[in-house]
């Protein structure tokens, strides 16, 4: 059984990798905008440059 | 940037044909509203009006991504914000929102600031703490199970300490920083000799993480850290979803508030002009007040006639004509010609002073009303601590057990009376009801609105933008001359007069005509080769004063034709009658508080059968009206809509408020209601009370649980799985009674 010393702590730190992971993305604003998130996925975002008109 | 510079354009919007005049708003300066954002470089906030799918974000995005300066453009689609950067001068503000609204959405600039920052960070701080309980509260039931399952099998005392000492690695640290929302909370209770079901939370929770370590530590069979860190779990989510359902009524109901943001034209003593934020006036400066603008000081007209709509101020729906020399006040909107205003003192002397003091002072006699779930705390709170104590001396000396043995009892009393199903019992009802009450279009801005809500015995209604629609609507239209209207709706077109405006509503799409000239509170005129054709007063078009104040009307005078007659009426809201009427079935009394003319008043509490009216009524009459009524021991839901209104809302039990309503308003009310139609007022009341009834089966369900479990507690059956099992079983059933509110037919 010893090897749940090394286990336990694995798992532990995977855990907290999650945690760490979803603090990251609370903090640098990845639920800001969960409706526009998802319909942002569908813009074609090579148009861009050529819907530049020139400038007036 | 020079302000001096600002190039005020039209928005793009009322260059389109006046389809829905009624929709127009007086013209915003963005500029006023940039903040200087880098070298260079400017930042503006907007509230986007219209955006619902990524399309929209798209093409705004693109319109704004086009022009050659922007570095930002990016639409929020779930709080409806856009964030604006560019670089150059900052009057390029104006061009480039105007760039977008031509797209057909409506933007308002809003202060990020002022905007409920706090409610942001209590909101995100919940979020963290509930992630890192969540995560603590997994990971320690893993190693519960273990042990559990260890019990009935071969697991040496050795492993368990092993798994123990993990789990209040994990615990302690996870407790330490969630506990931080109950704690705070219960420690301002305690601080003010009461206490709120934060008390028995943090208690139960700290005793249990104490006495769990020192079992530990003591090689002992039970500890209670998966109980401590899941109950703090379930209670967060609880407390998070509340806050969030709530946070987003209020951000919609901030997104109307901010509609009435504007800055004031300031004329200076050498001439020029400049724009500033109406905050930043002084007294002393002259405005110069654009027909169609807001007035944003209290002050004295110097040069200019024109006439007012004072419906903010009066709820008067009819325009008042105002001249050099003569005071106005800020909310007013400037209807006909340009104005000169001096700002007069600004603070304690302003009509706007006085209807906030009055609302504040409403505010704080309304504070005293306590939660039902505060109320239930104070009698459970040292029923439980009582019980947990009795236990301890009881095992202690009766029993003649180590004190330790008797601690760890009294503490399994305190964990398993389960403040959870009680604190849950709370947010779960007010999640799933407010989230009902928003697809119904009504939002709650108070957390007790459905409590207080659900005991109210009298409605008492505002008239203008209440009960009516508050403004004016052309009536027997059946009856006129088609050719005449669209001949009159050509030239009204060309003002922005309320009546105008509603004439041009009522009448088929037609050209604009052109070269009419307006006599501020008179009319228009059009020269044509048969003569001039008028359409204004009744002095305007040379008609005999028949003395009979029938109520607002526009004469038409053709040259060789008869006159023309459109005459106008502030229609009822399509279900006044059925509304009203429905609250009396549900047995409730129906009053009538306006500050219109009596005349009005009385015909209308004539017609939907209000007995209990009263007219002409100053937002101080009011607002002691309702002080009256509610010291007869009413239990007063005030329903309205205009500044004059706000201190009655917030002196009432309880206050809702139309969204249409001016914003201080919208402030003062516990709940608004969007559209055209008032039987939201009949959902927020039914919900209301089908809430109560949850709440209070909630209550029973959460205290019977207790009278089972407590007992057991105390002659020591409660074991660790036992409690953890107890408490889920008894969230769960709390949550899903609530639930029930949701699954409920929808009356239409």
């Amino acid at each position: 059984m010893s090897i749940l010393v090394y286990l336990i702590p694995i798992a532990l730190g995977l855990g907290l990798l999650g945690l760490v992971a979803f603090l990251w993305a609370l903090k640098s604003g990845q639920f800001e905008d969960l409706d526009g998130a998802a319909e942002r996925i569908l813009h074609d975002e090579e148009e861009e440059p050529v819907a530049r008109p020139p400038r007036p | 940037m020079s302000p001096g510079e600002v190039v005020r354009l039209a928005p793009p919007v009322a260059a389109a044909p006046p389809a829905a005049p009624a929709a127009e708003e007086p013209p915003v300066d963005f500029a006023a509203y940039v903040k200087p954002a880098g070298p260079d470089g400017w930042k503006l906030h907007l509230m986007a009006e219209g955006v619902h799918c990524g399309g929209c974000v798209r093409r705004i995005e693109r319109a704004l991504a086009s022009e050659p300066d922007v570095v930002e453009a990016r639409v929020n689609l779930t709080t409806r914000r856009l964030v604006l950067g560019w670089t150059g001068p900052a009057a390029r503000a104006n061009t480039l929102v105007g760039r977008a609204s031509a797209l057909g959405y409506r933007f308002v600039p809003y202060d990020p600031e002022a905007l409920g920052q706090a409610d942001a960070a209590v909101e995100r701080e919940l979020l963290r703490a509930m992630a890192v309980a969540g995560f603590a509260a997994g990971n320690i039931m893993l190693l519960s199970i273990s042990v559990w399952a260890g019990l009935v099998q071969d697991m040496g005392p050795a492993t368990r300490s092993l798994f123990y000492w993990f789990s209040a690695l994990i615990a302690l640290p996870a407790i330490a920083y969630s506990i931080r929302p109950f704690a705070r909370s219960a420690w301002t209770a305690l601080r003010a000799r009461t206490t709120n079901m934060d008390v028995p939370i943090t208690v139960g929770v700290l005793v249990a993480t104490a006495m769990s370590l020192f079992e530990v530590a003591t090689g002992g069979r039970h500890a209670y850290f998966d109980s401590a860190v899941t109950l703090l779990f379930f209670l967060l989510l609880g407390r998070y979803l509340d806050r969030r359902a709530r946070g987003r009524a209020r951000s919609a109901a901030q997104r109307l508030v901010a509609l009435g943001a504007q800055a004031a034209t300031v004329l200076e003593p050498d001439g020029s002009r400049r724009v500033l934020p109406a905050k930043e006036l002084l007294p002393g400066m002259t405005l110069l007040v654009a027909p169609g603008e807001r007035i944003a000081v209290d002050g004295v007209v110097k040069a200019g006639a024109s006439e007012l709509d004072m419906s903010l101020v009066t709820g008067e729906s009819l325009p008042v004509k105002i001249g050099a020399g003569e005071r106005v006040f800020a909310g007013t909107v400037n209807l006909a010609a340009a104005l000169r205003v001096e700002a007069a003192a600004v603070g304690e002397g302003t009509l706007l002073a006085e209807i906030v003091r009055l609302l504040e002072a409403a505010e704080q006699r309304r504070s005293r009303y306590v939660a039902i779930a505060d109320r239930v705390a104070r009698g459970y709170t040292p029923a439980v601590h009582l019980a947990a104590l009795a236990t301890f001396l009881g095992w202690f000396f009766l029993m003649g057990a180590p004190w330790q043995a008797a601690l760890l009892v009294a503490v399994s009393v305190l964990i398993v009376t389960c403040p959870c199903a009680l604190g849950l019992a709370v947010p779960a009802v007010q999640v799933v009801a407010s989230g009902r009450l928003m697809r119904r279009g009504i939002l709650l801005k108070s957390p007790t609105a459905l409590e207080r809500l659900a005991e109210i015995d009298t409605v008492v209604f505002d008239k203008t933008g209440t009960l009516t629609l508050g403004r004016p609507e052309l009536m027997d239209r059946e009856a006129i001359d088609p050719a005449a209207l669209t001949e009159a709706a050509s030239l009204a077109a060309n003002s922005r007069h309320p009546l105008a405006r509603a004439l041009v509503c009522a009448s088929p799409p037609v050209s604009v005509a052109a070269g009419v000239a307006e006599t501020p509170g008179e009319g228009l005129a059009l020269a044509t080769p048969a003569g001039e054709i008028r359409l204004g007063s009744r002095r305007w078009c040379g008609v005999a004063d028949g003395g009979e104040g029938e109520g607002p009307e526009l004469w038409l005078a053709r040259p060789g034709r008869a006159l023309v007659a459109f005459r106008f009426a502030d229609r009822l809201r399509p279900d006044a009658a059925e509304t009203v009427a429905a609250l009396r079935a549900r047995g409730l009394g129906v009053a009538l508080l306006s500050g219109d003319r009596r005349a009005t008043v009385a015909r209308l509490a004539g017609e939907l059968g209000i007995e209990d009216w009263r007219a002409e009524a100053s937002p101080k009459e009011k607002a002691e009206r309702l002080a009256a009524l509610m010291g007869q021991g009413r239990r007063v839901l005030m329903v309205g809509d205009g500044l004059n209104d706000a201190p009655a809302l917030a002196a009432a039990f309880v206050s809702a408020s139309p969204a249409s309503a001016a914003d201080i308003a919208r402030t003062a009310a516990d709940a608004l209601f969007q559209g055209e139609r008032l039987a939201p007022l009949l959902d927020l009341v039914g919900v209301a009370a089908r809430a109560k009834r949850l709440l209070r089966q909630n209550f029973a369900l959460a205290l019977g649980y207790n009278l089972v479990a407590v007992p057991l507690a105390m002659l020591g059956f409660v074991t660790p799985l036992v409690a953890a099992v107890a408490m889920s079983g008894s969230s769960l059933l709390v949550t899903g009674n609530a639930l029930r509110l949701g699954l409920g037919r929808q009356p239409r």
